[in-house]
Formats: structure tokens, C-alpha cells, sequence
């Protein structure tokens, strides 16, 4: 059974009288627990495919179900509860709320959870130690350096237990040995939960970490290359 | 509690202007407490002086006197209907007038002048004309064939404290009615028409002077408070002995004074306007400013499961807070000021010819009410709120992934 599965999807840009095809026809399963990267070129349809996946836009023809939720069938407030609930995000920049700590920003989500105070505290403070941010819980995003501002979007992204964590160009603003330390604690937050971890990129060592890659090509699957352990 | 810590700290996130905003909020609020505050108190002086020198709060009139006052038109039974008002509740103090035309003749010059007839002990207490005397003393008790003139109106005659005077009218029969009243005072009010044409006699002259054969032509009623003159007018006009006669309040018997408060009621609203406007643009334009900044993480918030509607509740929180700040610290600001210049005044100068007319010091001094107080800041909350909303609710019709891409 995959947690996410994308059948036969496409996605149509209007821009005034242009229509642009970012995704054609566009067919993917996903299985519980993989860490799978979409490559491909600029303009590609990456970021188009993640956003459908994540239930943030909709797709004009096709279907995407999240962990047998079909998206086409639920509102804009049930997806949003279902973001809430089943999803975590990592985007490239401007991740946190700058006006809040690295601790309060992982909190957040779990106010809109309505968690309770005490466990709240409690899942922060450790997620927080894992991510390796043990001395930064109080500092404002201003005051980290963007692979600390990374970590904890990851922390945020994770400490609601998803199942599915959408990551997109997570590493495009952090130089290659960040970036690497940054893979390497999703790949054991991966391993150690059972979290399903979706990436867009174009970076060369995000796809060495991936288990498996899909290549998008002017809006089509134009490769899909599992590693074998 | 999450929500409100996010609204605070975003309101400091660009503190300059922030601070701008709830000043403009301080300023106009604080500035609405003070003009409200000095408005109110110069229309209640006004009011006060004009009920004071000739009118009173309330009349008794027959019918038809206001508008053409004829010595016939008389109240006949006055004394009765006096004390059931004086029992009233609001009532300060009563007292009967009358009054005709008659010609005035000094040693050398004659002119026409009003002659009423007063009750002098009673005029002390609600009247400011004994006040007002500059030269000699108001009328007594007991006081026969003396008279008190305005000053205007004694120099055109050329007497002065001690000079005899003649005066011929006509009786409220049409006979002929003379008698010679000594000048025992001279006032002056300041307002030139009054001070003109008016002499005071004591009523127990007029009235055999007149034959008013116990008739009065006035009642003239003072409440203890300006709001109680309708109440108390339609207390006396559900009294059996009011039948056939007219009750009249201060402003229906002088409508210019009136009139002169609501033009410059409505001056200050333009102006209030305008600045409630100016409050509204620094809102909104500190909302938008706000929005537009923020679209990237108002896209993060509502990817991570942040439902539209919690994002303008914060935003108005947001607005709420600085509005409050604002408002609390400009009715502080507002009240103190007022209270000093309530304490000090504030000089008119030569300025107000408006007030001259209706005899005003030319020291003003503003009050504090919990109207004046409590108006000026409402309007600002309740059109802060709303031009907040405005820019809010533009992110109910946010999609996400629009507001990733900023
Ligand atoms: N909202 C939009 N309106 C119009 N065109 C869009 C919109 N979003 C994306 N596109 C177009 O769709 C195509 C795919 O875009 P997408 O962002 O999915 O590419 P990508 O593979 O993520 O590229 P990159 O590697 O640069 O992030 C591009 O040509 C882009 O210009
Ligand atoms: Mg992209």
C-alpha cells in the first residue's frame, strides 16, 4: 500500500492568454518509509509536482492520494487539516517565523495540533537535541546560521509526527559540507521513524542520499532509478 | 496564547512604524478628549450665561407671547402654578417677570426702553445681572420706586445713580401708566442690546404701575441641571394649571443660540473627520505594508496546516493592540491636558464675537465628561477595526502556493 500515490496527473499554467503544461500526465507511487528525490532540470515541474503531492494546489486533471486521501474530494479546510496532521514541510528559504525562537517556531505546530502544554515543551526540547540545536532553542531565526535555520525547519517538519515530509531544494542555500550534515539527520530521522521523506532538487548529493530518484523532464517521468542497498 | 504572543511580537517587528502608527492613534484620541472637552464646556457656558442673564431653562408664557408680546398676554394665576413647579424634581429655582415697553425720559434726553418687573431676592440667586452691576447696587426687597438701567441705555439718557426718571407706557387695561423710578444701579453685561434697552424695576411696582391686576407675563424656571429641561417642561405642561398657556425651553426662545452651537459643532466635526481619516490611511497603509511583507510566511504558516482565518485573527489582534496602546495612552494624554487648561483656562483674547454675544467670559475653560472622554476614542477603535479588516481579509483569499512564490 503506498502513502502517496499520483495517477496520471497533469497541471496547466495560465499566465494571461498562455497556457504552460508543468506536468503531463504524470503517474508516481510512493511507498511508506522511502527517501526519494525528483530530479530534473530547472522549470521542470519539481516544485509543481511537490506542491500537488502536498495538497497545497490542486491538479487539473488526475488524482493524488495522500495515505488514502483523495484531495480532489476534500476542501480547502480538510486538506489543510490533513497538511496539519499527516504532513511536514522544508522549503528552501523563509522557512521560520522570524519573530519567534528556533523552540517556539517547532512549538507552533503543535499549538495548531492543540497539544498540551507540558508535551508540547517536552517534544520540543527533544527534537530540538536531536537536530543538534541543544544551545539555540531560545535564539531567533536572525540570530542562526542558515544551516541552524534548516535544522530547525526539520524539527518543525518532524516533530508532528507525519508521515510524509516534503522537502523542497532544502540544501540550495547551504554550502555542500551543511548541506550533507543536514542530509544526514533527515536520513536517520527517516530510518529511525519510518518517515517518508519526498525531496525536489537538483543538487547532486541529495540524489546520492536518495534511495531512489525520479527525473522529471518538461513535465514527464523521464526516469525512475532505484538503488539497491 | 500563541496567537497573541505572534500578534505582539509582530507588531515589533518593525518598530518605527509601529510606534508611528499608535501615535497617530495617541494623538488623535488625546486630541478628540481635549477639543470634545472644550467644545462641550464653552456650549455649556454659552448655555449657561445666556439662561442666566435673560431666559432661563424654562418659560411659562400665555400663548402667542413669544412671538408677539402684547402687555394682555398674561399668565392670570401665576402664584399658584409658581409653587407646584417649585416642588418639581430638577428644579433649581422660579420666579414671575413682567415686562413692557415704555418711554424713558431723563432731565434732558427721552428714549423707549423694556421695563421689567422683577423679584429681586429671587434674581439674586438665579440671575447673574446682580452680578453685573458697575456702578451703585442691584435691586432690594422692599425697594419702592427705584429702578437699576443698563449702562448703554443710561448714557443715552445722560443719568447716572441718584438722577430721577420718568417713565409712560400703558397699562395692561390700555390705560395710561406713568411713574418716576430714582436710579439705584447701573450694569453691564457686555452684550450692547441688552445693555441698551433694558431697565429692572421690583415686580410689586410694575404691577400697579402696569395694573396687571395679578397677571405675570413670564414664569421663568432654572433647572439644577442643563439635561433637565425637558423632563421638567413636560412635568409643567401635564399640570391642569398650564392649560391655555405655552412652555418654552432656552433654545426654542433663542434659536440663534442654538443654531450658533450646531454650526460650530459641525466645523469641529469636519475637522475630526479629517483626522479620524488621516489615523484610518496610517492603519491601513501599516497593514498592507505588513501583508505584503509577510506573503512568504503567510505561505509557510498555511503549508504547515495554518488556517487562513487564524492568520486574520492574528493580524487584528495585531491592529487591536496597537489601537488599545494607542487609545489608553491618548485618553491619559487627554485627560491631563484637559484637566489642566480646566484648572488654568484658556484665553480667548478679543477673538469670539460669538460668545461676546451671548455674554461669555473670555477665559474658557474646558470640562471633562465621561462623553467627551469616551466619544472621540470609540470612533477611532471602531474605524481602526474596521480599515484593519480590510487588509486582513485579503489573506482569506490566499492560496498557498501564491504566497510561497512571494
Ligand atoms: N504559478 C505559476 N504560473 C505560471 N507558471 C508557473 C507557475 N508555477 C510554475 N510555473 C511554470 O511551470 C514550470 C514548472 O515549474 P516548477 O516550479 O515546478 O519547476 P521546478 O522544476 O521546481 O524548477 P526549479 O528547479 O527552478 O525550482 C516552469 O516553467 C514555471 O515557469
Ligand atoms: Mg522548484
Amino acid at each position: 500500500m503506498s502513502i502517496v500515490e499520483v495517477e496520471e496527473v497533469s497541471k496547466i499554467y495560465h499566465q494571461g492568454k498562455m497556457t504552460f503544461k508543468a506536468l503531463d500526465d504524470v503517474s508516481l507511487a510512493v511507498d511508506k518509509g522511502e527517501f526519494i528525490a525528483l530530479a530534473g532540470p530547472s522549470g521542470s515541474g519539481k516544485t509543481t509536482l511537490l506542491n500537488l503531492v502536498g495538497g497545497l494546489d490542486l491538479p487539473d486533471s488526475g488524482k493524488v492520494v495522500l495515505d488514502g486521501n483523495d484531495y480532489s474530494k476534500m476542501g480547502d479546510g480538510q486538506r489543510a487539516d490533513l497538511r496539519l496532521e499527516r504532513l511536514g514541510f522544508v522549503f528552501q528559504s523563509y522557512n521560520l517565523i522570524p519573530v519567534l525562537t528556533a523552540a517556539e517556531n517547532v512549538e507552533y505546530i503543535l499549538r495548531l495540533q492543540n497539544v498540551e502544554k507540558a508535551e508540547r515543551i517536552e517534544r520540543v526540547q527533544s527534537i530540538l537535541d536531536e537536530v543538534g540545536l541543544q544551545e539555540k532553542h531560545n535564539s531567533r531565526p536572525d540570530e542562526l546560521s542558515g544551516g541552524q535555520q534548516q535544522r530547525v525547519a526539520v524539527a518543525r517538519a518532524i516533530v508532528s509526527n507525519p508521515a510524509v515530509v516534503l522537502a523542497d531544494e532544502p540544501t540550495a542555500n547551504l554550502d555542500s559540507k551543511t548541506g550533507e550534515k543536514l542530509l544526514e539527520m533527515m536520513r536517520v530521522m527517516n530510518e529511525k521513524r519510518q518517515v517518508t521523506f519526498i525531496f525536489a532538487t537538483h543538487d547532486k548529493m541529495v540524489m546520492d542520499f536518495a534511495r531512489r530518484i525520479v527525473s522529471l523532464h518538461d513535465g514527464k517521468v523521464a526516469g525512475d532509478q532505484k538503488k539497491d542497498e | 496564547m500563541g496567537d497573541y504572543l505572534l500578534a505582539w511580537r509582530n507588531i515589533w517587528r518593525n518598530p518605527r512604524r509601529s510606534v508611528l502608527t499608535i501615535l497617530a492613534i495617541v494623538f488623535a484620541s488625546g486630541l478628540l478628549v481635549f477639543m470634545l472637552s472644550f467644545q462641550f464646556g464653552a456650549y455649556e457656558d454659552m448655555i449657561d450665561s445666556s439662561v442666566r442673564l435673560s431666559t432661563g431653562h424654562l418659560q411659562i408664557q400665555a400663548k402667542g407671547y413669544q412671538n408677539r408680546p402684547e402687555m394682555h398676554k398674561v399668565i392670570k394665576n401665576p402664584d399658584r402654578l409658581l409653587g407646584k413647579v417649585a416642588a418639581l424634581d430638577g428644579v433649581d429655582a422660579v420666579t414671575v417677570r413682567s415686562e413692557a415697553f415704555a418711554l424713558a425720559a431723563g432731565a434732558r434726553r427721552s428714549r423707549g426702553i423694556m421695563v421689567s418687573g422683577v423679584r429681586p431676592d429671587v434674581e439674586r440667586r438665579i440671575s447673574s445681572l446682580p452680578g453685573q452691576i458697575r456702578k451703585g447696587r442691584y435691586l432690594r426687597d422692599g425697594d419702592v420706586n427705584v429702578a437699576v438701567i443698563g449702562a448703554l441705555g443710561a448714557e443715552r439718557l445722560q443719568i447716572d445713580i441718584g438722577d430721577e426718571c420718568t417713565l409712560i407706557g400703558q397699562g395692561r387695561d390700555g390705560s395710561v401708566a406713568a411713574t418716576v423710578v430714582r436710579i439705584a444701579g447701573i450694569f453691564k453685561t457686555g452684550i450692547d442690546e441688552f445693555d441698551r434697552t433694558t431697565m429692572q424695576i421690583p415686580l410689586s411696582d410694575f404691577n400697579s404701575i402696569f395694573s396687571m391686576e395679578g397677571g405675570a407675563h413670564r414664569i421663568v424656571i432654572t433647572t439644577k441641571a442643563l439635561a433637565d429641561d425637558r423632563p421638567v417642561a413636560a412635568a409643567v405642561r401635564m399640570m391642569g394649571e398650564a392649560s391655555g398657556l405655552t412652555v418654552l425651553t432656552w433654545d426654542e426662545m433663542t434659536p440663534g443660540l442654538r443654531q450658533s452651537i450646531e454650526l460650530d459643532l459641525i466645523g469641529g466635526i469636519i475637522m475630526y473627520v479629517i483626522l479620524v481619516i488621516v489615523v484610518a490611511f496610517s492603519i491601513l497603509n501599516t497593514f498592507f505594508m505588513a501583508i505584503f511583507e509577510r506573503t512568504r510566511e503567510f505561505g509557510v504558516l498555511m503549508a504547515i496546516g495554518t488556517k487562513p482565518f487564524r492568520l486574520v485573527k492574528i493580524m487584528l489582534l495585531e491592529s487591536l493592540a496597537m489601537t488599545c496602546v494607542g487609545l489608553l495612552t491618548g485618553m491619559i494624554l487627554g485627560t491631563a491636558v484637559t484637566l489642566l487648561f480646566s484648572y488654568y483656562g484658556i484665553g480667548m483674547g478679543e477673538s469670539s464675537e460669538l460668545m461676546a454675544q451671548y455674554g461669555i467670559a473670555d477665559r474658557l475653560y474646558p470640562r471633562l465628561s465621561p462623553l467627551s472622554i469616551i466619544i472621540g476614542p470609540a470612533i477611532i477603535s471602531v474605524v481602526t477595526f474596521i480599515t484593519a479588516l480590510i487588509p486582513a481579509l485579503k489573506i482569506v483569499h490566499m492560496r498557498p502556493v501564491a504566497a510561497l512564490r512571494g
